[in-house]
Protein backbone atom coordinates (compact mmCIF):
# COMPACT_ATOMS: atom_id res chain seq x y z
CA UNK A 1 0.00 0.00 0.00
CA UNK A 2 1.34 3.40 -1.03
CA UNK A 3 1.61 5.82 1.91
CA UNK A 4 -0.16 9.20 1.54
CA UNK A 5 1.69 12.51 1.20
CA UNK A 6 1.15 13.53 4.84
CA UNK A 7 2.68 10.28 6.11
CA UNK A 8 6.15 11.80 6.50
CA UNK A 9 5.02 14.73 8.62
CA UNK A 10 3.17 12.22 10.79
CA UNK A 11 6.42 10.26 11.26
CA UNK A 12 8.18 13.48 12.23
CA UNK A 13 5.64 14.15 14.99
CA UNK A 14 5.70 10.52 16.12
CA UNK A 15 9.51 10.59 16.43
CA UNK A 16 9.42 13.86 18.37
CA UNK A 17 6.92 12.35 20.81
CA UNK A 18 8.86 9.08 21.11
CA UNK A 19 11.99 10.96 22.20
CA UNK A 20 10.21 13.09 24.80
CA UNK A 21 8.02 10.30 26.13
CA UNK A 22 10.88 7.81 26.36
CA UNK A 23 12.63 10.10 28.85
CA UNK A 24 9.57 10.28 31.10
CA UNK A 25 7.93 6.90 31.04
CA UNK A 26 9.99 3.83 31.91
CA UNK A 27 8.74 0.65 30.16
CA UNK A 28 6.37 -1.41 32.36
CA UNK A 29 8.51 -4.57 32.12
CA UNK A 30 11.51 -2.60 33.41
CA UNK A 31 9.44 -1.10 36.24
CA UNK A 32 8.30 -4.58 37.24
CA UNK A 33 11.87 -5.88 37.23
CA UNK A 34 13.10 -2.94 39.34
CA UNK A 35 10.27 -3.57 41.81
CA UNK A 36 11.08 -7.27 42.01
CA UNK A 37 14.76 -6.49 42.54
CA UNK A 38 13.90 -3.93 45.23
CA UNK A 39 11.84 -6.47 47.15
CA UNK A 40 14.75 -8.92 47.23
CA UNK A 41 17.18 -6.54 48.94
CA UNK A 42 17.72 -6.82 52.66
CA UNK A 43 20.52 -4.31 53.18
CA UNK A 44 19.61 -0.74 54.07
CA UNK A 45 21.81 0.91 51.42
CA UNK A 46 20.48 -1.19 48.51
CA UNK A 47 16.88 -0.64 49.64
CA UNK A 48 17.53 3.11 49.76
CA UNK A 49 18.90 3.19 46.19
CA UNK A 50 16.00 1.14 44.81
CA UNK A 51 13.51 3.42 46.52
CA UNK A 52 15.13 6.38 44.72
CA UNK A 53 14.81 4.53 41.40
CA UNK A 54 11.14 3.80 42.04
CA UNK A 55 10.39 7.35 43.18
CA UNK A 56 12.01 8.76 40.04
CA UNK A 57 10.04 6.37 37.83
CA UNK A 58 6.86 7.52 39.55
CA UNK A 59 7.72 11.23 39.16
CA UNK A 60 8.32 10.71 35.46
CA UNK A 61 4.94 9.08 35.02
CA UNK A 62 2.81 11.30 37.25
CA UNK A 63 4.61 14.67 37.17
CA UNK A 64 5.79 14.69 33.56
CA UNK A 65 9.44 14.83 34.67
CA UNK A 66 12.55 13.53 32.93
CA UNK A 67 13.61 10.46 34.92
CA UNK A 68 17.37 10.63 34.21
CA UNK A 69 19.01 13.85 32.99
CA UNK A 70 20.96 12.14 30.19
CA UNK A 71 19.10 12.63 26.90
CA UNK A 72 21.50 10.11 25.39
CA UNK A 73 22.38 9.23 21.83
CA UNK A 74 19.13 8.96 19.83
CA UNK A 75 18.83 5.51 18.24
CA UNK A 76 15.93 4.25 16.10
CA UNK A 77 15.25 0.64 15.14
CA UNK A 78 12.88 0.75 12.19
CA UNK A 79 11.07 -2.24 10.70
CA UNK A 80 9.30 -1.63 7.42
CA UNK A 81 6.38 -3.88 6.56
CA UNK A 82 6.84 -5.53 3.18
CA UNK A 83 3.42 -4.38 1.97
CA UNK A 84 4.19 -0.69 2.52
CA UNK A 85 5.31 1.45 -0.40
CA UNK A 86 7.30 4.43 0.83
CA UNK A 87 10.24 6.70 0.07
CA UNK A 88 13.05 5.60 2.37
CA UNK A 89 15.04 8.82 2.05
CA UNK A 90 12.02 10.90 3.08
CA UNK A 91 11.44 8.53 5.98
CA UNK A 92 15.01 9.08 7.22
CA UNK A 93 14.62 12.83 6.88
CA UNK A 94 11.40 12.77 8.90
CA UNK A 95 13.12 10.82 11.69
CA UNK A 96 15.96 13.36 11.85
CA UNK A 97 13.49 16.29 11.90
CA UNK A 98 11.47 14.65 14.66
CA UNK A 99 14.64 14.31 16.76
CA UNK A 100 15.49 17.98 16.25
CA UNK A 101 11.97 19.09 17.08
CA UNK A 102 11.93 17.13 20.35
CA UNK A 103 15.14 18.88 21.38
CA UNK A 104 13.95 22.37 20.46
CA UNK A 105 10.31 22.17 21.39
CA UNK A 106 10.54 20.49 24.82
CA UNK A 107 13.42 21.71 25.24
CA UNK A 108 15.86 18.84 25.85
CA UNK A 109 19.59 19.02 26.47
CA UNK A 110 21.41 18.23 23.23
CA UNK A 111 24.03 15.66 24.19
CA UNK A 112 25.50 15.30 20.69
CA UNK A 113 28.85 16.85 19.66
CA UNK A 114 31.29 16.49 16.78
CA UNK A 115 34.07 14.03 17.67
CA UNK A 116 37.13 16.31 17.55
CA UNK A 117 35.96 19.93 17.83
CA UNK A 118 33.21 18.89 20.30
CA UNK A 119 30.83 21.30 18.60
CA UNK A 120 27.16 21.02 19.65
CA UNK A 121 24.39 22.06 17.24
CA UNK A 122 21.88 21.99 20.11
CA UNK A 123 19.60 19.73 18.04
CA UNK A 124 20.62 16.23 19.27
CA UNK A 125 21.66 15.56 15.68
CA UNK A 126 24.87 15.66 13.67
CA UNK A 127 26.84 13.61 11.19
CA UNK A 128 25.21 10.12 11.13
CA UNK A 129 23.20 10.96 14.26
CA UNK A 130 20.45 9.96 15.02
CA UNK A 131 21.43 6.37 14.38
CA UNK A 132 18.78 4.61 12.30
CA UNK A 133 18.74 0.83 11.80
CA UNK A 134 16.45 -0.50 9.07
CA UNK A 135 14.95 -3.95 8.77
CA UNK A 136 12.15 -5.42 6.65
CA UNK A 137 9.28 -7.71 7.59
CA UNK A 138 7.40 -9.81 5.03
CA UNK A 139 3.58 -9.70 4.76
CA UNK A 140 3.24 -6.73 7.12
CA UNK A 141 1.34 -3.44 6.69
CA UNK A 142 3.07 -1.74 9.62
CA UNK A 143 6.00 0.60 10.11
CA UNK A 144 7.44 -0.26 13.51
CA UNK A 145 9.72 2.33 15.14
CA UNK A 146 11.54 1.54 18.36
CA UNK A 147 13.40 4.48 19.90
CA UNK A 148 16.06 4.49 22.62
CA UNK A 149 17.88 7.54 24.10
CA UNK A 150 21.02 5.60 24.93
CA UNK A 151 22.63 6.91 28.13
CA UNK A 152 26.38 7.47 28.09
CA UNK A 153 27.19 5.99 31.50
CA UNK A 154 26.31 2.55 30.23
CA UNK A 155 27.32 3.13 26.60
CA UNK A 156 30.87 4.00 27.71
CA UNK A 157 31.16 0.49 29.15
CA UNK A 158 30.76 -1.20 25.73
CA UNK A 159 33.38 -3.64 24.57
CA UNK A 160 34.16 -6.08 21.80
CA UNK A 161 36.59 -8.94 21.62
CA UNK A 162 37.52 -10.92 18.54
CA UNK A 163 38.00 -14.25 20.28
CA UNK A 164 39.31 -17.19 18.30
CA UNK A 165 37.35 -20.41 17.77
CA UNK A 166 39.64 -22.25 20.22
CA UNK A 167 38.46 -19.90 23.01
CA UNK A 168 35.03 -21.50 22.61
CA UNK A 169 31.99 -20.66 24.68
CA UNK A 170 34.17 -20.46 27.80
CA UNK A 171 35.98 -17.51 26.27
CA UNK A 172 32.62 -15.81 25.79
CA UNK A 173 31.61 -16.42 29.40
CA UNK A 174 34.88 -15.11 30.77
CA UNK A 175 34.79 -11.97 28.64
CA UNK A 176 31.22 -11.12 29.65
CA UNK A 177 31.96 -11.59 33.35
CA UNK A 178 35.12 -9.48 33.17
CA UNK A 179 33.34 -6.65 31.37
CA UNK A 180 30.33 -6.51 33.68
CA UNK A 181 32.43 -6.69 36.85
CA UNK A 182 34.98 -4.25 35.45
CA UNK A 183 32.19 -1.74 34.72
CA UNK A 184 31.21 -1.89 38.39
CA UNK A 185 29.13 1.12 39.46
CA UNK A 186 29.61 3.14 36.27
CA UNK A 187 26.66 1.99 34.10
CA UNK A 188 24.19 2.59 36.98
CA UNK A 189 23.44 -1.04 37.83
CA UNK A 190 21.36 -3.14 37.83
CA UNK A 191 21.72 -3.20 34.05
CA UNK A 192 20.33 -5.11 31.12
CA UNK A 193 23.39 -6.89 29.79
CA UNK A 194 23.20 -7.16 26.00
CA UNK A 195 25.55 -9.66 24.38
CA UNK A 196 26.30 -10.16 20.70
CA UNK A 197 27.91 -13.37 19.50
CA UNK A 198 29.07 -14.11 15.98
CA UNK A 199 28.93 -11.95 12.86
CA UNK A 200 31.66 -9.47 11.98
CA UNK A 201 32.97 -6.92 14.50
CA UNK A 202 30.37 -4.29 13.55
CA UNK A 203 27.43 -6.70 13.41
CA UNK A 204 28.45 -8.28 16.72
CA UNK A 205 28.23 -4.93 18.54
CA UNK A 206 24.93 -4.06 16.84
CA UNK A 207 23.53 -7.39 18.03
CA UNK A 208 24.65 -6.67 21.60
CA UNK A 209 22.77 -3.38 21.50
CA UNK A 210 19.72 -4.91 19.84
CA UNK A 211 19.66 -7.52 22.61
CA UNK A 212 19.09 -4.76 25.19
CA UNK A 213 15.91 -3.67 23.40
CA UNK A 214 14.14 -7.01 23.88
CA UNK A 215 11.32 -7.13 26.44
CA UNK A 216 12.98 -7.84 29.75
CA UNK A 217 13.79 -11.46 30.46
CA UNK A 218 12.33 -12.76 27.18
CA UNK A 219 14.54 -15.76 26.39
CA UNK A 220 16.34 -16.21 23.07
CA UNK A 221 14.32 -18.69 20.93
CA UNK A 222 17.37 -20.95 20.57
CA UNK A 223 17.40 -23.16 23.72
CA UNK A 224 21.20 -23.41 23.79
CA UNK A 225 21.54 -19.60 23.75
CA UNK A 226 18.70 -19.24 26.26
CA UNK A 227 20.59 -21.55 28.62
CA UNK A 228 23.70 -19.39 28.26
CA UNK A 229 21.61 -16.29 29.03
CA UNK A 230 20.32 -17.94 32.20
CA UNK A 231 23.76 -19.11 33.30
CA UNK A 232 25.31 -15.66 32.86
CA UNK A 233 22.33 -13.95 34.49
CA UNK A 234 22.76 -16.05 37.61
CA UNK A 235 26.54 -15.63 37.61
CA UNK A 236 26.40 -11.83 37.30
CA UNK A 237 23.89 -11.63 40.13
CA UNK A 238 26.25 -13.50 42.43
CA UNK A 239 28.92 -10.81 42.17
CA UNK A 240 27.24 -8.56 44.76
CA UNK A 241 27.89 -5.28 42.89
CA UNK A 242 24.27 -4.25 43.39
CA UNK A 243 22.54 -0.91 42.72
CA UNK A 244 25.02 1.93 42.11
CA UNK A 245 27.85 -0.49 42.96
CA UNK A 246 27.09 -0.01 46.65
CA UNK A 247 26.45 -3.73 47.16
CA UNK A 248 23.29 -5.81 46.78
CA UNK A 249 21.56 -8.84 45.37
CA UNK A 250 20.78 -7.58 41.86
CA UNK A 251 23.49 -6.47 39.42
CA UNK A 252 21.67 -7.39 36.18
CA UNK A 253 17.94 -7.02 35.52
CA UNK A 254 18.36 -9.36 32.55
CA UNK A 255 20.93 -10.92 30.23
CA UNK A 256 19.96 -11.03 26.56
CA UNK A 257 22.01 -12.56 23.75
CA UNK A 258 21.55 -12.07 20.00
CA UNK A 259 23.57 -14.09 17.53
CA UNK A 260 24.65 -14.32 13.92
CA UNK A 261 26.70 -16.86 11.99
CA UNK A 262 30.33 -15.96 11.62
CA UNK A 263 33.55 -16.79 9.78
CA UNK A 264 35.37 -20.11 10.34
CA UNK A 265 38.27 -18.27 12.00
CA UNK A 266 36.14 -15.87 14.09
CA UNK A 267 34.45 -16.04 17.49
CA UNK A 268 33.47 -12.45 18.24
CA UNK A 269 31.68 -11.38 21.41
CA UNK A 270 30.38 -7.92 22.28
CA UNK A 271 28.89 -6.49 25.46
CA UNK A 272 26.57 -3.49 25.52
CA UNK A 273 24.82 -2.57 28.73
CA UNK A 274 21.66 -0.61 29.31
CA UNK A 275 21.35 1.29 32.62
CA UNK A 276 18.58 0.56 35.13
CA UNK A 277 16.26 3.15 33.55
CA UNK A 278 16.34 1.10 30.29
CA UNK A 279 14.35 3.65 28.33
CA UNK A 280 12.69 2.67 25.07
CA UNK A 281 9.45 3.64 23.34
CA UNK A 282 7.74 2.12 20.32
CA UNK A 283 5.24 3.32 17.73
CA UNK A 284 3.48 1.23 15.14
CA UNK A 285 2.27 3.34 12.23
CA UNK A 286 -0.10 2.23 9.45
CA UNK A 287 -0.34 3.76 6.00
CA UNK A 288 -3.81 5.13 6.80
CA UNK A 289 -2.32 7.22 9.64
CA UNK A 290 -3.24 5.00 12.56
CA UNK A 291 -0.61 5.12 15.34
CA UNK A 292 -0.26 2.72 18.23
CA UNK A 293 2.19 3.54 21.02
CA UNK A 294 3.95 0.91 23.08
CA UNK A 295 7.35 -0.11 24.41
CA UNK B 1 23.98 2.54 60.35
CA UNK B 2 22.63 5.96 61.26
CA UNK B 3 20.60 8.64 59.50
CA UNK B 4 21.75 12.27 59.63
CA UNK B 5 20.26 15.55 58.55
CA UNK B 6 22.92 18.22 58.02
CA UNK B 7 23.02 21.80 56.86
CA UNK B 8 25.74 23.37 54.72
CA UNK B 9 28.34 24.77 55.26
CA UNK B 10 29.67 21.67 57.03
CA UNK B 11 32.12 21.63 59.93
CA UNK B 12 34.87 19.06 60.43
CA UNK B 13 32.86 17.59 63.34
CA UNK B 14 29.80 17.25 61.07
CA UNK B 15 31.67 14.99 58.67
CA UNK B 16 33.94 13.14 61.13
CA UNK B 17 30.90 11.56 62.82
CA UNK B 18 29.78 9.83 59.57
CA UNK B 19 30.50 6.18 58.68
CA UNK B 20 30.20 4.44 55.30
CA UNK B 21 26.64 3.27 54.66
CA UNK B 22 25.09 6.01 56.85
CA UNK B 23 22.48 8.16 55.20
CA UNK B 24 22.74 11.94 55.03
CA UNK B 25 20.05 14.36 53.98
CA UNK B 26 21.45 17.78 53.14
CA UNK B 27 19.88 21.22 53.35
CA UNK B 28 21.27 24.50 52.11
CA UNK B 29 23.59 25.61 49.36
CA UNK B 30 25.51 23.02 47.32
CA UNK B 31 27.85 23.94 44.47
CA UNK B 32 27.50 22.11 41.16
CA UNK B 33 30.91 21.48 39.59
CA UNK B 34 32.34 19.22 36.90
CA UNK B 35 35.19 18.79 34.38
CA UNK B 36 35.17 22.21 32.70
CA UNK B 37 35.09 24.49 35.74
CA UNK B 38 37.55 22.42 37.81
CA UNK B 39 40.00 22.42 34.91
CA UNK B 40 39.73 26.22 34.89
CA UNK B 41 40.39 26.44 38.64
CA UNK B 42 43.26 23.98 38.85
CA UNK B 43 44.87 23.81 35.42
CA UNK B 44 44.38 27.44 34.38
CA UNK B 45 44.82 28.77 37.94
CA UNK B 46 41.70 30.91 38.01
CA UNK B 47 40.55 31.15 41.64
CA UNK B 48 36.96 29.99 42.21
CA UNK B 49 34.49 32.88 42.42
CA UNK B 50 33.18 31.70 45.81
CA UNK B 51 34.65 30.58 49.11
CA UNK B 52 34.42 26.79 49.37
CA UNK B 53 35.40 26.40 53.05
CA UNK B 54 32.90 23.93 54.50
CA UNK B 55 31.28 23.49 51.11
CA UNK B 56 29.57 20.48 49.59
CA UNK B 57 30.40 20.09 45.86
CA UNK B 58 28.15 18.09 43.55
CA UNK B 59 29.34 16.46 40.30
CA UNK B 60 26.37 17.55 38.30
CA UNK B 61 24.84 17.30 34.85
CA UNK B 62 22.22 20.04 34.59
CA UNK B 63 19.38 20.61 32.10
CA UNK B 64 18.08 24.11 32.75
CA UNK B 65 15.68 26.67 31.31
CA UNK B 66 16.85 30.29 31.10
CA UNK B 67 14.50 32.77 32.78
CA UNK B 68 16.51 35.96 32.34
CA UNK B 69 20.07 37.28 32.63
CA UNK B 70 21.91 34.96 35.04
CA UNK B 71 18.65 33.32 36.14
CA UNK B 72 17.79 29.70 35.48
CA UNK B 73 15.29 27.12 36.61
CA UNK B 74 15.96 23.38 36.69
CA UNK B 75 14.47 21.11 34.01
CA UNK B 76 16.32 17.97 35.06
CA UNK B 77 19.37 18.06 37.28
CA UNK B 78 21.22 14.80 37.75
CA UNK B 79 24.56 13.49 38.86
CA UNK B 80 27.57 12.52 36.81
CA UNK B 81 30.41 10.01 37.28
CA UNK B 82 32.87 11.27 39.89
CA UNK B 83 35.96 9.34 38.89
CA UNK B 84 36.72 11.80 36.05
CA UNK B 85 37.25 14.51 38.67
CA UNK B 86 39.30 12.33 41.04
CA UNK B 87 42.58 14.15 40.54
CA UNK B 88 41.15 17.41 41.93
CA UNK B 89 40.35 15.96 45.38
CA UNK B 90 43.63 16.91 47.04
CA UNK B 91 43.61 20.57 46.12
CA UNK B 92 39.91 20.90 46.88
CA UNK B 93 40.39 19.60 50.41
CA UNK B 94 43.80 21.10 51.18
CA UNK B 95 43.55 24.54 49.61
CA UNK B 96 39.81 25.20 49.57
CA UNK B 97 38.53 23.46 52.71
CA UNK B 98 35.82 21.45 50.95
CA UNK B 99 34.07 19.06 53.39
CA UNK B 100 31.92 16.92 51.10
CA UNK B 101 32.09 15.75 47.49
CA UNK B 102 28.86 14.38 46.02
CA UNK B 103 28.60 12.29 42.88
CA UNK B 104 28.02 8.85 41.45
CA UNK B 105 30.24 5.78 41.15
CA UNK B 106 32.74 6.62 43.90
CA UNK B 107 36.30 7.96 44.08
CA UNK B 108 39.74 6.31 44.31
CA UNK B 109 41.55 5.05 47.38
CA UNK B 110 43.92 7.99 47.15
CA UNK B 111 40.91 10.30 47.54
CA UNK B 112 39.74 8.21 50.50
CA UNK B 113 43.11 8.69 52.21
CA UNK B 114 42.98 12.42 51.60
CA UNK B 115 39.48 12.56 53.04
CA UNK B 116 40.72 10.87 56.22
CA UNK B 117 43.64 13.30 56.39
CA UNK B 118 41.72 16.54 55.87
CA UNK B 119 38.32 15.57 57.29
CA UNK B 120 35.91 15.20 54.38
CA UNK B 121 33.43 12.66 52.99
CA UNK B 122 32.14 11.37 49.66
CA UNK B 123 28.37 11.17 49.46
CA UNK B 124 26.97 8.86 46.82
CA UNK B 125 24.00 10.26 44.90
CA UNK B 126 21.66 7.81 43.14
CA UNK B 127 22.57 7.97 39.45
CA UNK B 128 19.71 8.11 36.97
CA UNK B 129 17.24 9.31 39.60
CA UNK B 130 17.37 12.92 38.39
CA UNK B 131 13.62 13.47 38.73
CA UNK B 132 13.85 12.97 42.48
CA UNK B 133 16.97 15.13 42.77
CA UNK B 134 15.38 17.94 40.75
CA UNK B 135 12.35 17.96 43.00
CA UNK B 136 14.59 18.47 46.04
CA UNK B 137 15.97 21.73 44.63
CA UNK B 138 14.54 24.93 46.05
CA UNK B 139 16.31 27.33 43.75
CA UNK B 140 19.29 27.86 41.49
CA UNK B 141 20.54 30.89 43.42
CA UNK B 142 23.47 31.93 41.27
CA UNK B 143 25.49 30.85 38.28
CA UNK B 144 29.18 31.67 37.91
CA UNK B 145 31.22 31.40 34.71
CA UNK B 146 28.26 31.24 32.36
CA UNK B 147 30.66 31.20 29.41
CA UNK B 148 31.30 27.53 30.28
CA UNK B 149 27.59 26.61 29.95
CA UNK B 150 26.55 23.99 30.96
CA UNK B 151 29.82 23.51 32.86
CA UNK B 152 29.38 26.66 34.93
CA UNK B 153 29.59 26.68 38.70
CA UNK B 154 26.02 26.30 39.93
CA UNK B 155 25.01 27.62 43.34
CA UNK B 156 21.97 25.49 44.12
CA UNK B 157 19.87 25.60 47.29
CA UNK B 158 18.45 22.20 48.25
CA UNK B 159 15.72 21.33 50.67
CA UNK B 160 16.23 17.76 51.86
CA UNK B 161 18.67 16.47 49.24
CA UNK B 162 18.86 12.69 49.57
CA UNK B 163 18.99 10.59 51.56
CA UNK B 164 22.53 10.28 50.21
CA UNK B 165 24.80 7.36 51.12
CA UNK B 166 28.19 7.90 52.74
CA UNK B 167 30.45 6.17 50.20
CA UNK B 168 33.78 7.31 51.69
CA UNK B 169 34.00 8.40 55.31
CA UNK B 170 36.70 10.47 57.02
CA UNK B 171 38.28 7.33 58.51
CA UNK B 172 39.65 5.75 55.33
CA UNK B 173 36.70 3.51 54.46
CA UNK B 174 35.62 3.30 50.81
CA UNK B 175 32.37 1.36 50.28
CA UNK B 176 32.25 1.21 46.46
CA UNK B 177 35.90 0.11 46.34
CA UNK B 178 35.21 -2.66 48.88
CA UNK B 179 32.18 -3.89 46.91
CA UNK B 180 34.26 -3.87 43.72
CA UNK B 181 37.13 -5.85 45.27
CA UNK B 182 34.73 -8.38 46.75
CA UNK B 183 33.02 -8.74 43.32
CA UNK B 184 36.37 -9.41 41.65
CA UNK B 185 37.20 -12.07 44.23
CA UNK B 186 33.80 -13.71 43.83
CA UNK B 187 34.09 -13.66 40.03
CA UNK B 188 37.19 -15.84 40.16
CA UNK B 189 35.18 -18.45 42.12
CA UNK B 190 32.10 -18.07 39.94
CA UNK B 191 34.16 -18.68 36.79
CA UNK B 192 35.72 -21.75 38.37
CA UNK B 193 32.26 -23.13 39.18
CA UNK B 194 31.17 -22.45 35.59
CA UNK B 195 34.07 -24.60 34.43
CA UNK B 196 35.91 -21.58 33.00
CA UNK B 197 39.24 -21.95 34.74
S1 LIG C 1 24.36 5.63 33.47
FE1 LIG C 1 22.28 5.68 32.64
S2 LIG C 1 20.90 5.93 34.40
FE2 LIG C 1 22.99 6.44 35.07
S3 LIG C 1 23.10 8.66 34.87
FE3 LIG C 1 23.93 7.79 32.96
S4 LIG C 1 22.19 7.61 31.55
FE4 LIG C 1 21.36 7.96 33.61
Amino acid sequence: MEVPENFYSLIETVCRDLYIQSLKEIPPDVVEAVKRAASRETKEVAKRIFSHYLQSIELGRTKDMIVCQDTGIPIYWVEIGGNMRLDGSRLSKAIVSGTERATREHPLRSSIVSPLKRENRQTSTGERIPIIHYDFVADSDVLDILFMPKGSGSENMSSLKMLVPADGVNGIKRFVMEQVVGAGAKPCPPTIVGIGIGGSSDLCMTLAKKATTRPLGSPNPDPEIAALEKELFEAINQTGIGPQGLGGETTALAVHIESAWTHITCNPVAVNMQCWRAERRRAKVWADGRVELGF
Amino acid sequence: MADYRLKTPLSEADVRQLKVGDSVTLDGVIFGVRDGNLIRVFDKNVPPPVDWHGAALLHTAPNVRKLGPGRYEPVSIGTTTSMRMDRFTEALLRDHGVRAILGKGGLSDKSAQLMAQYGAVYLSVTGGAAALETLQIEEIEKVYWEDLMPECIWQIRFNGFGPLTVGIDAHGNNLQRDVQMEAEKRTADILKKMGVA
